[in-house]
């Protein structure tokens, strides 16, 4: 009883992490660092492959950031991958742009996208949003098949790179593309840890609520699909400067928000390490299963299915909350 | 004359295209979820009666007898194992088990019959056409195709109309709670929605597998075009959505007859038009249905 | 004899809320027990417990002698309990007829049907084909227990009919009540205006904070002793 009395005596602290983010900080520092040695180590090959499980990472970020913190389930993050990974082609072999330059540039060039377009998409909700972003995405996809200078139905190829030794470019390539992983994945913890971040938390938990007391629900949700727009973007220029192709057929696949979605729901959706965790695991299933054909996507869409119903946290949840790497919450506590 | 008859072939299109989108409704207006495995049931449907022509030489019309209790039986089955336990997880949870569906479903697909188009083969009907007018004939499975699709629509109209179980899904879809305390059981009338809406697709799906080429991957673009039906209709109106149905399926045609390749895109201008707009549609309604 | 509905030492919490703690009730078959006390005191709860929208944490619900544990709330309908609900909770879309229709849905047979609610309730009649959202609060309610009626239930539970309603189209709703009873229905009333509830019962109990503070019957209840139980001053 006295306990309490006393509790409530001192102001409550409102803190953030603790340990767990001290021991985060320094892990995700480790890692980097122990990755951005590794073209010194290894072979082009395996920088090739790790650039895939990259761009799996960011595309794993980014449908978290609109599912797991904006509340909006998109299946037509295609639109902007493709968007992205033609940008890059055409800013690089077409206009001239440093094909390093470019890759941001054609993120941009999503996000100036996104914005208009997020006014069409927001007047639908739910799973009618959803099949409305496919719809985009496929609208993108048939205009862009029209233009002969991208190269219409059969794609494009990235010459931006003649110049640069393949040791070299490789080796450019991949740090680019870890710098990519850092930025996102730092973007979207400190755009969480922001005012928005609280207001998006607010919006989750009561929509109604939060936009009664002021939260900007709409202009919140409409910064998220943007910055997941040009994080998508990222993705699609990072997934073309390591394959040197681009075919509209296969960048603006539907395939790539099944996988999307798969990492998150395997990994943890609302978390910033599940995510992570799950492109691991995708990167993993999808190598040991590449003998199975398309069966490996009927396994992975099962466990998927699994864990929604039955560990709706994914493989992250199962530390219940124990470890928190990167907390993007507040706790209200007594010391 | 070939542009009236694009307009003729897209009416008629358009009447499938509203008999896939009624299911979708009828499920989102009872229990507020959008099954995004919609189109790939609708081609799972097609493969089914596909396998029933080629192992027992059965016609697509002889083929539905089985297909469509069947796959009745696999929405009642698949709400009553799947989706219902969804429904308790959250705004989220049925969509990315729905989708996760479409993506297993059209992958064992590509898998028990690879990424060949196939179609039904409906015999003599599927060539006969009736002659209108100069240059302008209609294809007689077209038009039947059309004409079940509609009877199919009033059909689910008439049964939410004056059915004491079409009654009890609209009061569920009102409030599910207060239903239950009138000795309503959710559980089993989402069963039953969701059975009746892969009744209808499966005919939707045997009919599109007939009129053109199918294949694994062919679910995207059904539910799209359903979906397109729907919004352009307006949400939660039956006739709405058959006429959104109509109206996609002209500018498809129509798009079609400038350019082949232009045709799908058309019918997408369309819709963002539409909800640009007309965010409610051309048919709002107040009555979820 | 068995009474016909036994609430008995049920605890019942929202989370870790408690809302009813060791509460026993019960009614005798064709009795009207009126529940009243004032916001908060559990009433509501009481009758959502016997509905089966929510689920006792201890103690059972017993009607006729056998226990409501693990029936859900729709089939306890067809076992005889149909509920007028707090806030009336109509189907909006669909019309009067259609409201009342839903409520047959269990199928029970008995003297309720469309003709007998029609002549209890004279002005639903003439709304019959109206929208259920287009009527007055009165009409609702009058709607809202003729819906349960239909059900044909031993036990009908009403919830709040006064809410937000002027008092003399209470008093015309309470007025239909003893027409119900007639039929050998046994009423649970739950009921915030004290006087209606008195006027109406064969027995008063007086809920605060989850517990009975007072019961007895409402011919013979003293005044003094129920407001101070109503607003829980101890009187000793």
């Amino acid at each position: 009883m006295t306990a309490t009395v006393e509790r409530a005596a001192s102001a409550p602290r409102v803190r953030r992490g603790g340990r767990g983010a001290w021991v985060g900080a320094g892990l995700a520092v480790v890692a980097v660092a122990v990755l951005g040695y590794l073209p010194l180590l290894t072979t082009r090959g395996t920088q090739v492959d790790l650039v895939g499980l990259f761009s799996l990472v960011v595309l794993g970020t980014m449908w978290n950031l609109l599912a797991g913190y904006g509340g909006m389930v998109s299946i037509g993050q295609q639109a902007y991958i493709g968007v992205g990974g033609y940008g890059l082609v055409y800013l690089a072999s077409t206009v001239g742009v440093d094909p390093f330059l470019a890759v941001p540039v054609a993120a941009v060039v999503c996000a100036l996208l996104a914005w208009p377009t997020s006014y069409l998409a927001f007047r639908l909700n739910g799973g009618y949003f959803a099949i409305g972003t496919w719809v985009i995405a496929e609208v993108v996809r048939l205009l862009v098949t029209q233009v002969d200078a991208l190269g219409a139905g059969s794609g494009a190829s990235l010459t931006g790179f003649a110049g640069i030794d393949p040791t070299y470019r490789i080796a450019y390539v991949y740090w680019l593309s870890l710098a990519i992983v850092v930025v996102v994945v730092g973007g979207v913890y400190l755009l969480m840890r922001s005012r928005l971040g609280l207001a998006l938390t607010a919006i989750r938990d009561d929509p109604t609520a939060a936009g009664s007391l002021g939260v900007g629900v709409t202009r919140a949700k409409r910064v998220v699909y943007v910055a997941a727009a040009a994080g998508c973007g990222l993705a699609g220029a990072m997934i073309v400067a390591n394959t040197l192709r681009v075919q509209p057929g296969s960048i603006f696949s539907v395939d790539y928000s099944a996988m999307m979605i798969f990492i998150v729901v395997i990994g943890g959706i609302g978390t910033i390490e599940g995510p992570i965790i799950g492109a691991l695991v995708f990167y993993a299933l999808q190598d040991s299963l590449a003998d199975l054909g398309n069966w490996y996507l009927v396994v992975v869409g099962l466990v998927a299915i699994a864990v929604t119903l039955l560990a709706p946290k994914g493989l992250w949840g199962l530390t219940r909350g124990r470890v928190e790497l990167f907390p993007t919450g507040h706790r209200v506590g007594s010391r | 004359m070939s542009w009236v008859n694009a307009v003729v072939q897209g009416i008629l299109l358009g009447g499938l295209y509203a008999l896939v989108a009624a299911g979708l409704s009828l499920v989102f207006g009872v229990m507020r979820i959008v099954n995004l495995a919609h189109g790939v049931l609708a081609v799972l449907a097609a493969f089914g009666a596909y396998v029933l022509g080629d192992a027992l030489g059965l016609h697509p019309f002889l083929a539905l007898l089985v297909v469509v209790p069947v796959m009745a039986a696999v929405g009642y089955g698949l709400q009553r194992g799947l989706l219902n336990r969804a429904l308790g997880g959250g705004e989220l949870a049925p969509l990315l088990v729905t989708f996760g569906l479409a993506i297993v479903l059209q992958n064992a697909l590509l898998e028990a019959f690879s990424a060949d188009s196939r179609r039904l083969d409906v015999g003599a009907l599927g060539t006969a056409s009736i002659r209108l007018g100069d240059g302008l004939t209609v294809g007689v499975f077209p038009l039947l195709a059309a004409v079940v699709g509609v009877l199919v629509i009033a059909a689910i109209g008439q049964f939410l109309a004056r059915t004491a179980t079409g009654r009890a899904m609209r009061a569920t879809s009102d409030d599910r709670d207060a239903a239950a305390l009138m000795g309503i059981d959710g559980r089993h009338l989402y069963g039953v929605a969701t059975a009746i809406a892969l009744g209808t697709v499966a005919i939707a799906g045997v009919f599109l597998g007939a009129r053109s080429t199918f294949d694994p991957a062919a679910g995207g673009v059904t539910l799209i075009f359903a979906f397109e039906a729907v919004v352009i209709g307006g949400l939660g109106s039956l006739w709405g959505t058959l006429l959104g149905g109509v109206v996609l399926g002209v500018a498809q045609a129509l798009g079609a007859a400038v350019d082949p390749a232009y045709g799908v895109l058309a019918g997408h201008l369309v819709f963002l038009v539409v909800l640009a707009t007309r965010p409610r549609g051309l048919l709002p309604s107040a009555v979820t249905a | 004899m068995t009474p016909l509905l036994e609430v008995d030492d049920v605890d019942v919490s929202y989370g870790d809320v408690p809302a009813l703690t060791g509460l026993t009730v019960t009614v005798a078959e064709g009795e009207t027990l009126a529940v009243i006390g004032a916001n908060g005191g559990g009433k509501s709860t009481l009758l959502k417990t016997v509905a089966g929208v929510l689920r006792p944490r201890r103690g059972d619900v017993r009607l006729d002698g056998e226990s409501l544990a693990g029936v859900p709330a729709h089939r306890r309908v067809g076992r005889g309990i149909a509920m007028s609900p707090e806030g009336r909770r109509l189907f909006p879309s669909l019309s009067v007829e259609e409201n009342l229709l839903v409520g047959a849905h269990s199928g029970r047979p008995g003297p309720w049907g469309l003709a007998a609610v029609y002549e209890l309730f004279p002005l639903v009649a003439e709304r019959r084909a109206r929208p259920a959202a287009n009527l007055s609060g009165g009409e609702q309610q009058a709607v809202a227990i003729g819906r349960a009626l239909m059900a044909n239930p031993r036990l009908l539970l009403l919830d709040e009919v006064s809410l937000g309603l002027a008092p003399v189209v209470v008093a015309q709703l309470y007025a239909a009540l003893p027409r119900i009873t007639a039929q050998g229905t046994t009423v649970l009333v739950v009921e915030q205006d004290v006087h209606q509830a008195l006027a109406v019962a064969d027995r008063v109990q007086c809920l605060l904070e989850g517990r009975t503070v007072l019961e007895g019957p409402a011919a013979s209840v003293d005044m003094a002793a129920l407001s101070a139980a109503y607003f829980g001053v101890t009187s000793t």
